[in-house]
């Protein structure tokens, strides 16, 4: 679709099977049990013993193609602690991913966006992600994008659910506030360093981090019979 | 100030003496009461004609100079990308087009471009061209509610009317190609829902004659008005180095001078066979803005006539029964429709087709693992969909980089300094869409 990637940039590393865990780290997904969603009652298709394993991308290899090399290998010399701030490589169809740690978020986008050979100049885009059943289940996702050189890249900060701090980038890109304040309402990530760290789409007396996987959803009762509709994670469902 | 209208009345509180003023009653006020400071907070909103849709704005005022915006969203928030985690691959289109309703088919385009991307498909020709011909469509369509809109909140009141009667046609194309005004879901992974009708190559080519009519006569009756110039020449400044700290992209961006498209910069679809220009401004204000929204109208109707040209016949869907929804289904009136023909040959023919069609309705297809993150230039800059999967047969996590929401940043720096009557401006000629901003 974006001609701007060459072929083979990811998507030829993936294993056989990108279901089953890499070598290097328990996985990003959550184990998964069964395939329609029910335990204990009359389940007898056999469905229900079905375990998947958890599941992650492997880390990227030299070369990793295209104008990867390029910005890691720029990125490393501008950065000194390279090697330490930036857990894994992964590229993945196509698109480039560096895992942060992340007190050392802050700095990296400051020389992605400074340093002459990276010149990421946009922050597309901040989300977060609830990787429910991982030890570091809130990954707070940051794209982005160099119009000096049409590059893209995404920055990846996983931090447990037990302490969610994240640095704000805010301070180098001031248009991740609101979307840092989303990614806070929706999953709690708490942003350190951002001017204003409040609800922006939840009313501002919400209990709770509704996009959290585990935040429970509402059934509807039925009149008259006294039944509920079960919320939708809940009901009999392929997964 | 009256009570007897159902308003509250002014009472004391901490902060102050807070007045209820409903329109025609300051001089009840000015006279009873004499308002000693010239700073006043002032609630804008939510619902407010001149605020595009319920957007709340507290503006602090000193005298009719804003010293201060705040602005307050989420009046519209729907859990769109909650929502889209319950239900399949397929049906997370219907989701997604609800978020910005005036750029529908650009969500949906973006969406599926990810999902295609996670998948390892491309739609076919056929559908690529429809998709890019009808986000065109689309984007002349929400280009005329911006100016529209735009014009009603200054008083440009034959702006608005001229506005919406063009926008009618612009739905009534896309109603006959897809079924349904907004909210289309036509754009599916893997293609479409269903191909062209007929009709439609010679109803758009009308289409395009009469937009430029339209668009002519906007032209005509705006550009060179004293008032209209007036009012938004050197209001609203932004230039590109604000635009790129606040990540604000689309017609102000372009405004500022910097030629960033996504069709030209990362071209999908087959914006890279059709020429085309990217159209800029250098001024930086909401006259700039309104000038390249109507320029890149006509060079919208420029794509769209090359797409007529490009039009081939095929399939809309890919080739893949695991994958390809049924997208030979007639039209009905919903939008949705069946066909006889393909309910005859799946229930006696095709015992194939058959259990394909039952598995991908009620299951949905899996899709592997990983995260993308596509973008579309939508009307209102870069709508990014960050996609991730966990190999199942729902998304795992839909996130919609929202120009809307991201340019919605901008309006503090746009209406500080200024007066008053030029937020309204400036904030109109942000163009947000609630619907988008909230999600």
């Amino acid at each position: 679709m974006t001609d701007h990637t060459p072929p083979g940039a990811g998507g030829d590393q993936r294993p056989a099977d990108p279901a089953l865990p890499g070598p290097d780290d328990a996985g990003t997904g959550p184990v998964r049990h069964g395939m329609f969603g029910v335990s204990g009652s009359g389940d007898t298709s056999g469905f229900g013993g079905l375990v998947r394993p958890t599941w992650t991308v492997p880390a990227a290899e030299r070369p990793y193609g295209g104008y990867f090399d390029e910005v890691v290998d720029a990125l490393a010399e501008g950065y000194p602690d390279f090697a330490v701030a930036v857990r894994k490589v992964e590229v993945d169809r196509g698109e480039l991913t560096l895992h942060l740690a992340r007190e050392h978020l802050v700095g990296l986008c400051a020389t992605l966006r400074d340093d002459p050979a990276l010149r990421f100049e946009l922050c597309s885009s901040v989300s977060g992600v609830d990787y429910l059943g991982t030890p570091e289940r809130l990954h707070s996702v940051y794209h982005l994008t160099s119009m000096t050189y049409r590059r893209r890249i995404r920055l990846e900060v996983a931090v447990p659910v037990g302490d969610p701090h994240v640095p704000s980038v805010t301070g180098v890109y001031p248009t991740a506030d609101w979307q840092e304040r989303e990614a806070y309402d929706m999953f709690g990530i708490v942003y350190d360093g951002h001017p204003g760290l409040t609800r922006i789409l939840m009313p501002d007396d919400w209990d709770g981090f509704p996009q959290r996987k585990d935040y429970p959803l509402g059934g509807i009762p039925v009149e008259f019979k006294g039944a509920t509709i079960p919320p939708p994670d809940e009901r009999r469902a392929y997964r | 100030m009256s009570t007897a209208d159902g308003y509250a009345a002014s009472r004391d509180t901490q902060e102050g003496r807070v007045y209820t003023v409903t329109g025609g009653d300051w001089d009840d006020l000015l006279a009873s009461d004499p308002i000693s400071e010239e700073r006043m907070v002032v609630n804008l909103g939510p619902q407010h004609p001149s605020t595009h849709g319920v957007l709340r704005l507290v503006v602090e005022i000193e005298g009719e100079t804003v010293t201060n915006t705040r602005l307050v969203i989420g009046y519209l928030h729907t859990g769109i990308e909650k929502n889209a985690e319950f239900r399949n691959w397929t049906q997370g289109t219907t989701f997604v087009t609800r978020a910005d309703y005036l750029a529908p088919l650009f969500s949906e385009t973006a969406y599926c471009l990810g999902v295609e991307k996670l998948l390892g498909i491309t739609a076919p020709r056929r559908a690529q061209v429809i998709r890019t011909m009808l986000m065109e469509v689309n984007r002349v369509s929400s280009h005329w509610v911006a100016l529209a809109t735009g014009g009603m909140e200054l008083g440009a009141l034959t702006g608005m009317t001229n506005g919406f009667r063009a926008r009618e046609r612009c739905l009534d194309v896309l109603e006959l190609v897809t079924g349904l005004r907004m909210n289309h879901a036509f754009v599916r992974p893997g293609g479409l829902a269903q191909d062209l009708p007929e009709e439609a190559p010679a109803a758009i080519a009308t289409w395009c004659d009469e937009m430029e009519k339209e668009v002519a006569g906007l032209d005509r009756l705006l550009t060179g008005q004293p008032i209209w110039i007036r009012r938004l020449k050197d209001v609203g400044y932004l230039d590109t180095a604000g635009c790129l700290a606040l990540g604000v992209t689309g017609p102000l961006l372009r405004a500022t001078g910097l030629p960033w498209d996504l069709r030209k910069t990362e071209p999908y679809g087959v914006y890279d066979e059709i020429d085309f220009d990217v159209v800029t401004h250098p001024d930086c204000d909401s006259w700039a803005r309104y000038l390249v929204r109507l320029d890149e109208m006509r060079e919208s109707v420029r794509i769209v006539r090359q797409c007529l040209d490009l039009l081939e016949p095929g399939p809309v869907m890919v080739d893949d029964p695991k994958i390809g929804w049924p997208a030979q289904l007639s039209l009905g009136s919903d939008g949705m429709g069946n066909s006889l023909e393909h309910v005859r040959k799946i229930m006696g023919q095709s015992m194939e087709a058959l259990i394909h069609h039952f598995k991908l309705v009620t299951e949905g297809f899996r899709v592997p693992v990983g995260q993308v993150y596509t973008a579309v230039e939508s009307p209102r800059g870069e709508l990014g969909c960050h996609v991730v999967s966990d190999g199942g047969t729902r998304p795992f996590r839909v996130h919609l980089r929202e120009p809307s929401f991201i340019n919605l940043q901008s309006a503090p720096v746009l209406c500080e300094g200024g007066l008053i009557a030029d937020l309204i401006a400036a904030v109109a000629s942000i163009d947000p869409v609630m619907g988008g901003v909230d999600r």
